[in-house]
């Protein structure tokens, strides 16, 4: 399949980005990971694509004294590397290096993950449980969302048209805090079929979980002490069926034990 | 360098820097692209056809026939593949219209204006419902979806009262693909000054693709060449004529330009290269001390909407019958198969073709016994399979094993894989949600079997004697010329190996020439594991005669008798001194100085066709013993592969480095199908896997590093003892690692007999076996 004929742009800076995003039919292009077979089998037929990768800004990254700013641009690679500075202490360039294979990480934005919010992708489930913000640019100027207002649904998101994702915001992790990260797939390199996330962050009072790869947004835990302390079955499944996947018994028991593992890695 | 080392491929050299050329590395000026609009529906009526200029249908294909491949077994019927739907459409991707434009994204915009008014109809989808509960018929005339039934049949009465162990299952082994690297693809252009059809096709079997064309273009096979560059593997799939081929050939002549298609791997997944989708309803008898008495079958291959060329839709089911009784000694044997049309794509033979199948049906059956029965799954084994001394061996379905020692197999298996220790450990942690387990399967592999077993099926294909010929060119340089075409198996190098154990030459100066109608002798390819023994038999051959005639030339200009020359490290060289000649010498007088040669000399000279059979034509027997260690988790149904080995006897390797290649190649394939590959189809016959992120190929990661051992006992039958084993490796690994699976989750009561062992279908399985 090849797809549709299409313009192509690459603007210098998020202005002229966004004034060529008020074209009808246009779309935005980041690492081309996801956007490429979409537009090799015809599910998407733009006009325009945008390329986002000429904008500096969105390749650059801030560290201040408790978080560090991503720009949107910023490919799985860089993270997995560990050349840029990492507000999670190592947990960062895990999820990384555990997204697909190193030729789509070498291509694949972070932004551009967020902004597809597939289910099964690492960083809609990592970024929320580490409570990251989403700056947004648009034709109505900047703005900045939480994660959990960002990501709505399955493929959804608060972006709207015309909408530039520009940057994530990560919290730092303070001394004492853990990530436990569990993914479930058929093999090396494929989508997950289950996702367990937890973070322990006693010092600043953050004990979130979250169940991720469902039929929608990752479904945050906000308080998961007492799951913390005891990750029992009975409690597991029903955070799942919270997360409404208790239709399908195997799924849900994935769901369970990708949870449970999650929240086990805390403790090693 | 000769027959048994292990001598680096020649091929390599290009294949490694990326240098192969392949179809779709073919432009030739004023190409076209070609893209296909192809059936949404897997059983409709074509009710029209909205095109546009630059869009082809059936109508305006007159003349072509459609492509047919009858069988002339008993019932037989034949189905006619149209190669553009005409009246009905019986598959999802059914070839309906062809667009032409000056690429193939313009060409897929033609395609997406084509308007098909379709009128759908109930779908034939699953094979058991084709035949007991058919919801429609694929092929209207025939009053029922069943290509062929056959049966082999026997009086099991005394079994069924008498048996100490009756074990009766039902298995399926999922409809799944063949993906090899490159997928098909075609660039045509018609030789004027030659009034030739010229097609480039990726293709392992380019004589057959030729001699199909001309039965569906209706002109003489001379008027087409076919030329296979390299091909990125075959595994079956590009042994068959396809449609799409027809289309291109008839269309370049149309318009008077050179087209091409090359497929994509939507196409190839959810229309083209189905394989391996069989159901066994089947019963094992055995006395109280595991031997097994006999054998009571009812078999199902589903076989998809068309019989394709030139294999039929019956190849299959029809091994099924033949084969199923594997290495093993029985007195009573009862098969039934029907091979059943269905509104899914045909299924075509790949690598192992039934062979995977039946290996995974008759070992899990051996493993439930030894079960029931208690005794350890290899112990069961040896006490059935037929004994070296025993060789060569007639089995019930008269089958003519030639050589080996299957128990000696097994025996090594289960020391390399340390079965005791894998017992001990099961023992340690009897509560831990990770189980594990150890499975065996042993199955033996009938290769380049000839004339005398395909001719009974009347198919257009019946392979007889293969030829090569041979050419020692002035400078030395020895060219062999072969109908068969390497598509991986390395025969650039294996042939040249050949050559030097007759001739002495130097494989570096020695030129595979195959993949050319007009430059080879007819073959009917690269198929069946047959190469190495009729290539290679046919390539000895003519290096035979080739030696004579140099001996004869080298003795006159050296004043000896030919009968003191032996032939070596590119000389011939008078026995025991050290007066010598050069196989160029000889050459370049032959070609160069006639004034010096022989009056005797036979005219023939340098060249020379042979051709080769086996005396034997029932075909070579390697075998194998696979085993395999695996880790369950239980709570996911992950499956970890901790440990693979595969006991192998392949009769005289003649490259061992390859054969190890092959082996492992065909293992990383048996993996796929026993936990990964499966086509899974809607209720409306809708193919789910139609891309990669659907359909899941074993990689790096998911196969384990195997540790090989070989047996070398040689064939009785042929030219150097060499076996056929090119399919060997894709045929255990279901079986073994099914079958470990089951020994890990046994103490669960849990026992799963389908494949792929997906997570899912563990865990269901688990489940299912705690309410
Ligand atoms: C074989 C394969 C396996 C994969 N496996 C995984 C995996 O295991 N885990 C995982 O997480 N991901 C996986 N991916 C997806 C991969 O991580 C993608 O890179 C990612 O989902 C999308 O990022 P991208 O930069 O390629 O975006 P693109 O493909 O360029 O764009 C994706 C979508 O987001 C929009 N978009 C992109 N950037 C922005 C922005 N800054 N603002 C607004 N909209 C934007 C685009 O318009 C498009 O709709 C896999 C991909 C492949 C091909």
């Amino acid at each position: 399949m090849k797809a549709c004929a299409f313009e192509y742009e690459r603007p210098r800076n998020v202005e002229s980005a966004l004034r060529l995003l008020s074209t009808e039919n246009s779309k935005i292009l980041a690492g081309g990971q996801s956007l490429g077979p979409m537009l090799n089998l015809r599910v998407v037929q733009p006009a325009l694509l945008v390329d986002l990768r000429g904008i500096e800004e969105l390749k650059s990254v801030k560290d201040e004294k408790d978080s560090v700013t991503l720009g949107a641009c910023v490919t799985h690679a860089q993270i997995e590397d560990g050349r840029l500075p990492d507000p999670t202490r190592g947990f960062m360039r895990e999820v990384a290096a555990n997204i697909a294979y190193r030729a789509v990480r070498n291509r694949g934005t972070i932004g551009g993950s967020l902004a597809h919010a597939d289910p099964a992708a690492d960083w809609p489930s990592a970024l929320s449980v580490l409570g990251a913000t989403v700056l947004i640019a648009g034709p109505g100027g900047r703005h900045e969302i939480p994660i959990e207002k960002f990501l709505t649904g399955l493929f959804e998101t608060a972006l709207k048209t015309g909408d530039i994702l520009v940057a994530i915001r990560v919290p730092k992790l303070s001394a004492r805090a853990r990530v436990g990260y569990w993914k479930f797939c058929r093999k090396a390199g494929e989508f997950a079929q289950a996702i367990g996330a937890a973070l322990d962050d006693p010092e600043r009072g953050v004990a979130r979980a979250v169940i991720g790869a469902t039929r929608g947004a990752p479904h945050i835990l906000a308080d998961a002490k007492a799951l913390f302390a005891k990750p029992e079955k009975q409690a597991l499944l029903h955070a799942v069926d919270g997360a409404g996947l208790a239709a399908d018994a195997y799924n849900r028991q994935l769901h369970a034990v990708a949870l449970r593992r999650a929240i086990e890695k805390l403790a090693a | 360098m000769g027959v048994g080392a292990r001598l680096p491929r020649k091929e390599d050299r290009r294949f490694l820097r990326g240098e192969g050329e392949y179809v779709a590395n073919i432009r030739i000026h004023g190409m076209l692209d070609v893209a296909f609009v192809r059936s949404p529906m897997a059983h409709a009526k074509i009710r029209g056809i909205r095109k546009f200029p630059g869009v082809f249908t059936s109508e305006d294909l007159k003349g072509v026939q459609p492509i047919r491949a009858s069988s002339s077994l008993k019932g037989f019927k034949s189905s006619d593949q149209p190669v553009l739907a005409a009246g009905k459409v019986r598959q999802v991707g059914e070839l309906v219209a062809m667009c032409v434009a000056a690429t193939r994204a313009e060409a897929e915009d033609l395609a997406d204006q084509v308007e098909l008014d379709l009128e759908e109809l109930p779908a034939v989808v699953d094979m058991i419902e084709a035949r007991i509960n058919p919801p429609a018929l694929v092929h209207d005339e025939w009053g029922d979806n069943v290509f062929l039934e056959s049966l082999v049949d026997d009086d099991l009465s005394e079994l069924k009262r008498n048996a100490a162990v009756t074990v009766k299952r039902s298995i399926r082994t999922a409809r799944q693909h063949m993906s090899p690297m490159e997928g098909r693809g075609v660039v045509c252009e018609w030789n004027r000054r030659l009034d030739q059809l010229v097609m480039y096709s990726a293709a392992q079997m380019p004589h057959l693709n030729r001699a199909g064309l001309a039965e569906c273009l209706g002109i003489d096979q001379g008027s087409i060449r076919v030329i296979a560059p390299d091909v990125g593997g075959g595994f079956g799939y590009k042994g068959i004529l396809l449609p799409e081929e027809v289309c291109l050939a008839w269309l370049c002549r149309k318009l008077g330009r050179p087209v091409r298609w090359i497929e994509d791997r939507r196409e190839q997944l959810s229309a083209n290269a189905n394989c391996r989708e069989h159901h066994y309803d089947i019963t094992l008898y055995a006395d109280a001390k595991g031997k097994i008495l006999g054998i009571d079958c009812e078999a199902t291959v589903d076989s998809g909407a068309y019989s394709s060329y030139p294999f039929s839709a019956c190849l299959e089911g029809a091994q099924v019958s033949s084969i199923l009784p594997g290495p093993y000694k029985m007195d009573r044997y009862r098969c039934r198969t029907w091979s059943m049309a269905t509104n899914k794509a045909p299924i075509l033979p790949y690598r192992g073709v039934a062979r995977t199948g039946v290996c995974f049906a008759l070992e899990l059956m051996v493993d439930a016994a030894a079960r029931e029965l208690k005794i350890e799954p290899h112990e069961m084994r040896l006490a059935n399979l037929v004994q070296p001394g025993e060789m060569p061996y007639t089995n019930i379905t008269n089958k003519h094993f030639d050589s080996g020692d299957y128990p000696e197999a097994v025996r090594r298996a289960a020391r390399m894989i340390d079965v005791e220790k894998i017992r001990k450990l099961q023992k340690e942690h009897p509560a831990s949600v990770r189980k594990i387990g150890v499975g065996f399967a042993i199955f033996c592999e009938q290769a380049a079997h000839g004339t005398s077993v395909y001719h009974g099926w009347g198919i257009p294909m019946v392979p007889g004697h293969e030829q090569c010929a041979a050419r020692l060119s002035p400078d030395g340089v020895l060219e062999l010329r072969i109908g068969a075409h390497s598509h991986g198996q390395g025969m650039e190098t294996t042939m040249a190996q050949v050559a030097h154990t007759v001739l002495g030459v130097d494989p570096e100066n020695v030129r595979l020439v195959h993949g050319d109608t007009a430059t080879t002798p007819y073959s009917t390819g690269t198929w069946g594991s047959r190469s190495m023994v009729m290539s290679g038999g046919a390539v000895a051959a003519a290096c035979d005669v080739i030696a004579g005639r140099v001996k004869a030339i080298a003795a006159k200009l050296l004043e000896v008798s030919s009968q003191d020359l032996i032939l070596s490290d590119g000389f011939a060289v008078v026995a025991g001194t050290d007066k010598k000649m050069s196989l160029a010498e000889v050459a370049h007088v032959w070609y160069r100085k006639p004034q010096l040669l022989p009056a005797d000399v036979d005219p023939a000279g340098l060249e020379a066709t042979a051709g080769y059979k086996a005396k034997v034509d029932t075909g070579t027997f390697s075998y194998a013993c696979h085993a395999t260690t695996v880790a369950v988790d239980t709570e996911t149904g992950h499956v970890e592969i901790l440990d693979y080995v595969i006991v192998e006897d392949g009769g005289t390797l003649v490259n061992p480095m390859i054969v190890d290649g092959q082996v492992f190649g065909g293992a990383a394939q048996g993996i796929g199908t026993a936990l990964y590959e499966e086509m899974p189809f809607d209720e409306q016959g809708q193919p789910l896997a139609t891309t990669l992120a659907d359909y899941l190929l074993p990689s790096a990661t998911e196969v384990p590093s195997i540790r090989i051992d070989h047996i070398e006992t040689p064939s009785p039958h042929t030219r150097f003892g060499q076996k056929g084993i090119g399919e060997g490796g894709a045929i255990a690994p279901p079986a073994a690692i099914a079958n470990a699976v089951n020994d890990a989750l046994a103490p669960l009561g849990v026992e799963i007999t389908e494949s792929p062992l997906t997570p899912r279908r563990i865990v269901e399985a688990i489940m299912k076996a705690r309410v």
